[in-house]
């Protein structure tokens, strides 16, 4: 194969695949509902889709429904009926525009969404388990809250082995043969541990893919933009983790970034700065909200984004599948607590990651929307830039209402923030001199 | 160890309360001040619940932290814009030095919450934790699971006090806060039963005390108040009957709980929810922290931020409406604050079903002005009262 044709059949298939998977994803959730089949409603920080497929629930992610909803631009057509049906204006718009694609009966820019059969929610956000308890209420199906303990301050951490990583791990097994029992009598299948194997394995490969894929990055120029590309196999990883479609697409984007690290071929523009992204994407104006940075050159070339809401399939942790269950709590435990850690805990990793990724600058973005991700940013902000001597942008809107997301402003804020590092840029080289 | 708080003592009813009063406001929290300067240390841990019977066996002071009406000087810039204001208040105390720790120990009962320790954990000098209350209580693992952490936790409250813990200790603490569970519920039936005899707001403070004092205080406090106001001769009025929900973690202003006992009687509230959380007596004999654990699953209250198949919201709600027989309900949240602006929409759906009249107001601590909600609220009263 020509490099010319190997650049044709490999380059940019990533993007269109998962943009193909989305489709037939939702059109699966669209039959579904047509036939009546409960689905499996869970969340992207621990959605035990492994799991639950082996029960063959359709699973359906409502933060993505959401956030799909906004990237649509219809998303404050949702959130205004939510919140005439009650809910305050100061809540998760992902949980309003739930609300009301429920209300709606399960209409949905994308298809239809099928009613939930059950629903479970990890503790990894709060706001996971409010969100269930309304569903409790609209169908009167069972919410199965499964607690994973995260880290019990900064760098306490439980290495797995140690007595305290027992007790917690021992804990989330438990849940997870509860839980089993609860899909069970709510399916009407069996359990079939071999099917959870197989499910356990495509999901081995797509976390070990997931962490390459990451890992390539470092690359100069980037391979992927950690934003607008990142998010695509972000919902790759969530939506299809341990289906084989998942692992397939997997193994070719890691193909495909290979290929691209080794031929130095970067995104789709010139890179001038490399960046990181800190916090949850402006999907109400998703596109602009990405040119605002790519207009300058500037490419996000990692995200914490990328590690909370994969749910910690960001540590490529592999499954033991010849103790399933007791290894399923152990990665469910580890990646669950390092997409907490991600958020809470995130000086240090992102100290190396300036590092690693050689990274220019840090953009912050906290939402209004998600307290979970945002609260502790100007922090950690602080605490970052006491580590490293790098430049960063703090810019407030939303992931989903556009009433808090001011373009104008905001683009002020970035154009600044860009003229500061060439200014930074001249002046060190000028020093150099 | 000194005492901490002994203005109390030997003076008559109302002076009692007004020095109660002026010590659940005074934001520069002098009790705490007094227990360091006499060598003790002192645990910090943020609303809801925290077992303090661990800290008390300890021999430290556990200090309630849920924010004060203060200017966030300090941590405003350590906060983005949308959030409650607890959660600023309570580390403008750490930051400020308005209250020295050697420990904060907080629960991730909300998405602001749980990053509380890590904010405080980047700016503070002393530790730092997360205490993991099971968020799953319906399964069979979660008793071992809380047993083995509070376990945990006596291990960190021992490097604090620089000694052990043993189970000697904790069962003294359990009685300890078993007479001031019996204590408290012996408030809240008096202003179930006669509440012209305690306003809302003098059971607020006298309830507040408990999460600035050494419990032993708190007890000899409520001994002394209690037989004073069961044989107060406050005339009974013309007051409709109300339950507060609202004040699980964020407290509404010591002002705001006055302007509704002037209209209202408080039968019933969720006000510092988790210094009454366990509602029986926690067992001394046998294993104390497995006795706590138990209690904590099996004989506690209620909360927006706890999960449990046994306590569905709007059920709650009702059966504490039923037991307090009220007449209405005053439901608020603090603003921006997730869970209880959540619970609203539960709340307000269950009592429009039985057809209970109710007040919905949001509120801040740090709010001074009154006037209009009181109004509003006279409003809400004489429609109940000439319906």
């Amino acid at each position: 194969m020509t490099d010319t044709a190997q650049v044709a059949g490999i380059v940019g298939r990533g993007n269109e695949a998962g943009a193909r998977l989305f489709r037939e994803w939702f059109q699966q959730l669209s039959a579904a509902a047509e036939e009546g089949r409960g689905a499996a409603y869970v969340f992207v920080m621990g959605s035990l889709a492994e799991l639950l497929r082996v029960f063959d629930f359709p699973i359906v992610f409502p933060e993505i429904n959401s956030l799909q909803a906004a990237v649509r631009r219809v998303a404050h057509e949702y959130l205004n009926e939510a919140e005439n049906y009650g809910y305050s204006p100061d809540i998760c718009g992902y949980v309003k525009a739930d609300v009301a694609v429920q209300l709606r009966g399960g209409t949905h820019p994308m298809g239809k969404i099928p009613k939930p059969a059950l629903a479970v929610a990890t503790n990894a956000c709060n706001t996971y388990i409010k969100w269930g308890e309304i569903w409790e209420r609209m169908y009167g199906i069972p919410l199965f809250t499964l607690d994973v303990p995260g880290s019990r301050g900064a760098g306490l951490a439980s290495p797995p082995g140690s007595a305290d990583f027992e007790q917690d791990r021992r804990y989330v097994e438990a849940q997870l043969r509860e839980l089993i029992t609860l899909c069970e009598r709510v399916s009407g299948r069996p359990f079939d541990i071999d099917r959870l194997r197989e499910h356990m394995g495509h999901a081995n490969t797509l976390s070990a893919g997931w962490r390459r894929v990451l890992e390539l990055n470092r690359s100069r120029p980037a391979v992927f933009n950690a934003l607008s590309d990142g998010t695509i196999y972000l919902g790759v990883a969530n939506g299809f983790r341990g289906a084989p479609e998942g692992a397939a697409f997997f193994r070719d984007l890691v193909e495909e970034m290979t290929y691209k690290a080794e031929h130095g071929i970067g995104t789709a523009i010139a890179e001038q700065w490399r960046l990181l992204f800190v916090g949850v994407p402006c999907y109400p104006i998703f596109r602009r909200f990405s040119e605002l940075f790519t207009d300058w050159g500037g490419v996000f070339v990692h995200s914490t984004y990328l590690w909370f809401a994969s749910g910690g399939a960001n540590l490529g942790f592999t499954y033991d599948l010849t103790r399933p269950l007791e290894s399923l709590a152990e990665g469910v435990l580890l990646g669950v607590r390092d997409a907490m850690d991600s958020m809470f805990f995130q000086t240090p990793a992102l100290a190396e990651m300036i590092d690693t990724h050689r990274a220019d600058g840090v953009v912050y973005h906290p939402i209004k929307s998600c307290r979970t991700v945002s609260t502790g940013l100007a922090d950690t902000r602080r605490a970052l830039m006491a580590l490293r001597d790098v430049p960063s942008l703090f810019v407030e809107s939303d992931m989903m209402d556009r009433r808090v997301v001011s373009e104008a402003q905001m683009k002020n804020r970035i154009d600044a923030f860009f003229e500061g590092l060439a200014t930074r840029r001249h002046q060190g080289a000028a020093a150099a001199l | 160890m000194a005492t901490v708080f002994p203005e109390w003592q030997g003076q008559p009813l109302e002076e009692i309360l007004y020095r109660c009063r002026a010590l659940v406001e005074d934001a520069d929290f002098p009790t705490v001040q007094r227990w360091r300067e006499a060598g003790g240390k002192v645990v910090g841990h943020f609303q809801v619940y925290f077992p303090e019977e661990i800290a008390e066996a300890g021999g430290l002071l556990s200090f309630k932290v849920r924010g004060a009406p203060v200017e966030t000087v300090h941590a405003d810039s350590h906060f983005g814009s949308y959030l409650c204001s607890i959660i600023k208040t309570s580390l403008e105390l750490a930051l400020s030095g308005r209250v020295g720790l050697d420990l904060f120990v907080t629960h991730p009962i909300c998405d602001a919450a749980r990053n509380l320790a890590g904010v405080w954990g980047r700016n503070v000098p002393y530790p730092c934790r997360i205490l993991y209350l099971p968020q799953n209580p319906n399964s069979a693992a979660a008793a071992r699971y809380l047993r083995d952490e509070y376990n945990r936790l006596r291990g960190v409250l021992e490097e604090i006090a620089g000694r052990p813990i043993t189970d000697a200790d904790l069962r003294r603490a359990i009685g300890v806060f078993n007479e001031n569970r019996a204590l408290l519920r012996r408030l809240y039936a008096l202003k179930r039963e006669r509440p012209w005899l305690i306003p809302a707001d003098e059971a607020y403070v006298l309830l507040a005390v408990g999460g600035l004092v050494p419990r032993t205080e708190h007890n000899a406090l409520l001994r002394a108040v209690l037989p004073l106001l069961e044989t107060r001769s406050t005339p009974k009025q013309d007051k409709i009957r109300v339950i507060l929900e609202g004040g699980f973690c964020e407290q509404p202003p010591l002002d705001l709980i006055s302007a509704i006992a002037r209209s209202c009687y408080v039968v019933d509230d969720d006000l510092l929810i988790g210094l009454r959380w366990l509602v029986a007596d926690v067992p001394q004999e046998g294993d104390p922290l497995g006795n706590l654990a138990t209690a904590y699953l099996e004989h506690s209250a209620h909360s927006p931020v706890q999960h449990d198949l046994r306590k569905p919201k709007e059920r709650m709600l009702l059966e504490r409406l039923d037991q307090a027989g009220a007449q209405a309900a005053i439901l608020m949240s603090a603003k921006m604050c997730e869970p209880g602006l959540e619970e609203l929409v539960v709340h307000t759906r269950a009592l429009d079903q039985r057809g209970v009249r109710y007040f919905v107001s949001e509120f801040e601590e740090n709010m001074t002005s009154f006037d209009q909600l009181e109004i509003q609220l006279e409003t809400f009263v004489e429609n109940l009262l000439f319906d």
